[in-house]
C-alpha cells in the first residue's frame, strides 16, 4: 500500500481543525481559572457564541460582525456569571451550572428560526500555497484566520502569564487574593476581566463551530465540547502549552472516529463516539493521581469567593 | 444613605423566603422575555404556569414529572450537603434504567409478583454502580467528580443507544430504536385509571421521609452537615471522609436509578433512546431551590415540574418554543443564587447628618 503523504497531511489538518474550538475555550477558561474563578459555564457560553455568530452572519451578512458579535455575546453572558460570583458572592459551581442550562435553553430559543439555513463560506488564507510542499502544505495553508489564531493562542497565553506584569497580577490574584489585595490590587476587577475574557474566547470557539467547522446551526451543537475544554484545563495542569497537546489528542479521537467508520471497522459507532469522554476520564485519573503535583499547579484560591469587608 | 452591612448570622427567615423571591423574579423576567419575543406576557405566563395544571389530567401530569425530579433531588441533597458535586445524576438515571430495563426484558413474556421488586432493585443497583465510579475515582485517585460524573452522562446515553438499536432492539419492531414492551408484572401500577400518575410517587415520598430522618436524626446527617460547612473541621473531628463520600454518592445514585425505573416501568413501558428529558440536570436546580431540605424539595419539584408542562402547553397553544422551559430553569437558579446575597448581607439606612 502506498501512503499518500498529502492524505496524511490532510488528516493531521483535520485533527487540528477539530482541536480549534477546544484550544480557544480552554485557553479562555485557563485565564479565568488562573485568577481563581472556576466557571463551569463553558458549554453554555460556547453555545451562545455558536448561535450568535450564525444568526448575525445570516442577518447582517458580515462575517466580521458575526465573529466579533459572537465574542461579545460570550462576554455579555459571562457578565451574568461575573456579577453573581464576584459582586453577589455566589457559589462558583452552582452559578456555572445555571449558566450552562440557561445558555443551552436560550440558544435553542434564538436558534429556532435558523435551523436548516445553510451557512456561508468562510475565507481561508494562503490558499495559493496549498500544493507547494508535500505533507506540510495542507497542514500549514488554506485555513481560516480563527484557525491560525487558535494555534498561536497557547503561546500568547503562556507569554502573557509568565512575562507580562498583568499576567503576574492575574496569577497573584488566583494564588493569594488576600496578599494581592493588600498590595493594592483590585481583586474583583481583575477577576471580572478574566471572566469576561474567558467568555469572549468561548464565544469565539462557538462561532468557529457554527460558522467554519460545520457551517450551520444545530441545536446543542457544542455536544459536550465545553466540558471537555474544562477537563483539558485540568489535564494541562494550568499550563497553556499543554492545552495544545491535549486538544490535539481529543481532536485526533474525533477524527479517528470518522475514519474508522469509513474504513468499516466493526466497532459499534456508539463506542467510538464515547471514546473522547472515556479518554477524558482516564486522562483525568492519570493526571490527578499525583495529588501533590495537582496541588502545586492548581491556582490556590480556585473556586473560592473573595470578599473584602470595607 | 443606604449601606450594605454583613449580617452577624445568616438569616433563617430569609433562607426560606429567597426561593419564593427567586420564583417571583423568574416570572417577571420570563414576562419580559415573552414580551421581547412578541407574545403577550400575561397570556403567555398563563399558558405556561396555570393552564397546564388547571384540570385533573394536568395535575396528574404535574405529579408525574415532579416524581423523578423530587427523587433525584433528594439523592443529590446528600451529595451537595456534604460538598460533593455529583452533577451526573442524568447518567445514573440512564444507567439505572438500562440495568432495570435489562431485568424487565428477561421476563418480558412472564408474569409474577416477584418481577417488579427485582426490576426496582436492579434500577437502584444500576444507579449505585454508576455513581460509584466518580466516587471511587474522587476518593482514591483524587479525580474531579464534577467532570467525571458529567462525562459519564454522555457515555450512559451512548450505551443505551447502542443497546436499543443493537442487541436489545425488539426483534418484531421493524428496526425501530426500542426494546420489547415490558410485561404487565414489570410495570408500576397506575394510581388512577385513565391518568398516567403511577406508584413511583411513593418511592419519592419514602425518599423524602428517609432523608429527613437521616439529615436531622442521625450521626451521619450531622457528619454530612459538618463536612459541608468545613472539610477541615470534619477531618479534625476524625470523620472518615472517604467512606462518607462513597456513601453519599451511592445514595444519590440509587435515587437517580430509581427515578429511571419509575420512568421506564411507569409511563414508558420499554427502553428507547430518550428515557429522560434531562431530569437529572433539572433536579440540580430542584435541590437548590428546595434548600436541600426534604420538604423544600417537594415544593421545588412541583414548581420546576410546571416548567416542563408549561413549555409543552405554551408550544401547542402559542407556538412559544419549548426551550423556554430550560430558560426558566436557568433563570430560577440565577435568581435564587443572587437572592442568597440577602442571607449574608442587609441594607441599612444610615443617618449621615450625625
Amino acid at each position: 500500500m502506498i501512503i499518500d503523504v498529502n492524505f496524511v497531511g490532510l488528516i493531521i489538518a483535520s485533527i487540528m481543525a477539530s482541536a480549534v474550538p477546544l484550544i480557544l475555550a480552554s485557553c479562555g477558561e485557563l485565564i479565568t481559572e488562573r485568577s481563581g474563578v472556576l466557571n463551569l459555564g463553558v458549554e453554555g457560553m460556547m453555545i451562545i457564541g455558536a448561535i450568535s455568530g450564525f444568526a448575525l452572519m445570516t442577518v447582517t451578512g458580515s462575517l466580521i460582525i458575526a465573529v466579533f458579535g459572537a465574542m461579545l455575546a460570550g462576554v455579555l453572558i459571562s457578565t451574568i456569571f461575573a456579577f453573581l460570583t464576584q459582586t453577589l458572592i455566589t457559589n462558583h459551581v452552582a452559578t456555572g451550572l445555571a449558566l450552562t442550562i440557561f445558555g443551552i435553553g436560550i440558544s435553542a430559543m434564538i436558534g429556532k428560526n435558523f435551523v436548516g439555513i445553510p451557512g456561508k463560506e468562510f475565507p481561508v488564507l494562503f490558499e495559493g500555497l496549498k500544493d507547494t510542499i508535500p505533507l506540510l502544505s495542507p497542514i500549514l495553508f488554506g485555513h481560516s484566520i480563527v484557525f491560525y489564531f487558535a494555534f498561536a493562542l497557547p503561546f500568547i497565553t503562556s507569554y502573557f502569564l509568565k512575562k507580562t506584569k498583568v499576567g503576574l497580577i492575574v496569577r497573584a490574584v488566583g494564588d493569594s487574593p488576600e496578599s494581592a489585595s493588600n498590595q493594592g490590587i483590585n481583586v474583583k476587577l481583575v477577576r471580572y476581566a478574566c471572566i469576561l475574557y474567558g467568555g469572549a474566547m468561548c464565544g469565539l470557539a462557538g462561532a468557529y463551530l457554527s460558522m467554519i467547522y460545520t457551517p450551520q446551526w444545530i441545536e446543542n451543537m457544542t455536544g459536550g465540547r465545553g466540558w471537555i475544554a474544562l477537563a483539558l484545563v485540568v489535564f494541562s495542569t494550568w499550563n497553556p502549552i499543554k492545552i495544545l497537546i491535549g486538544a490535539m489528542i481529543f481532536g485526533g479521537l474525533t477524527i479517528i472516529q470518522f475514519h474508522m467508520q469509513a474504513i468499516g471497522v466493526r466497532i459499534p459507532v456508539q463506542f467510538l463516539t464515547a471514546l473522547p469522554y472515556l479518554v477524558t476520564i482516564i486522562v483525568l485519573v492519570v493526571i490527578s493521581r499525583d495529588s501533590r503535583k495537582i496541588r502545586l499547579s492548581t491556582p490556590s484560591s480556585l473556586g473560592k469567593s473573595f470578599h473584602k469587608d470595607n | 444613605m443606604i449601606k450594605i452591612v454583613k449580617r452577624d448570622q445568616p438569616s433563617k427567615a430569609i433562607f426560606f423566603f429567597t426561593p419564593v423571591l427567586a420564583i417571583f423574579l423568574t416570572l417577571v423576567a420570563g414576562g419580559i422575555i415573552f414580551y421581547i419575543l412578541g407574545f403577550k406576557p400575561f397570556e403567555a405566563l398563563k399558558f405556561f404556569f396555570i393552564v397546564p395544571i388547571a384540570d385533573r389530567y394536568g395535575f396528574s401530569e404535574l405529579l408525574l414529572k415532579a416524581t423523578p425530579l423530587c427523587l433525584i433531588a433528594i439523592g443529590l441533597s446528600f451529595c451537595f450537603k456534604s460538598n460533593n458535586w455529583n452533577i451526573g445524576a442524568e447518567g445514573q438515571l440512564t444507567f439505572g434504567a438500562i440495568v432495570s430495563g435489562g431485568i424487565a426484558l428477561l421476563f418480558y413474556d412472564q408474569e409474577g409478583f416477584y418481577i417488579l421488586p427485582l426490576v426496582i432493585l436492579a434500577g437502584a443497583i444500576g444507579g449505585m454502580i454508576y455513581a460509584s465510579i466518580p466516587a471511587i475515582l474522587k476518593t482514591y485517585f483524587n479525580t474531579n467528580e464534577i467532570l467525571v460524573s458529567l462525562m459519564l452522562v454522555y457515555v450512559s446515553k451512548l450505551i443505551l443507544d447502542y443497546l436499543v438499536v443493537g442487541p436489545w432492539s425488539n426483534p418484531e419492531g421493524f428496526n425501530f430504536p426500542e426494546t420489547r414492551q415490558f410485561s404487565d408484572s414489570a410495570r408500576l401500577p397506575l394510581l388512577i385509571e385513565g391518568l398516567r400518575i403511577h406508584a413511583g410517587i411513593f418511592l419519592a415520598l419514602a425518599a423524602v421521609v428517609i432523608s429527613w430522618f437521616v439529615f436531622y436524626k442521625t450521626y451521619l446527617g450531622f457528619q454530612m452537615k459538618v463536612s459541608g460547612f468545613s472539610l477541615k473541621t470534619a477531618k479534625y473531628a476524625g470523620y472518615k471522609g472517604k467512606k462518607m463520600i462513597i456513601l453519599v454518592f451511592l445514595i444519590s445514585g440509587a435515587c437517580a436509578g430509581l427515578a429511571g425505573v419509575g420512568e421506564i416501568t411507569g409511563p414508558i413501558g420499554q427502553l428507547h433512546r430518550e428515557v429522560s428529558p434531562d431530569y437529572g440536570f433539572t433536579a440540580i436546580i430542584v435541590a437548590f431551590l428546595g434548600r436541600l431540605h426534604p420538604v423544600g424539595i417537594i415544593f421545588a419539584s412541583l414548581v420546576v415540574a410546571i416548567t416542563y408542562l408549561g413549555a409543552e402547553t405554551a408550544q401547542i397553544f402559542m407556538q412559544i418554543p419549548k426551550y423556554t422551559g430550560q430558560v426558566f430553569q436557568g433563570m430560577i437558579l440565577f435568581f435564587l443564587l443572587a437572592s442568597d446575597y440577602l442571607l449574608f448581607f442587609k441594607f441599612k439606612f444610615i443617618d449621615t447628618k450625625k
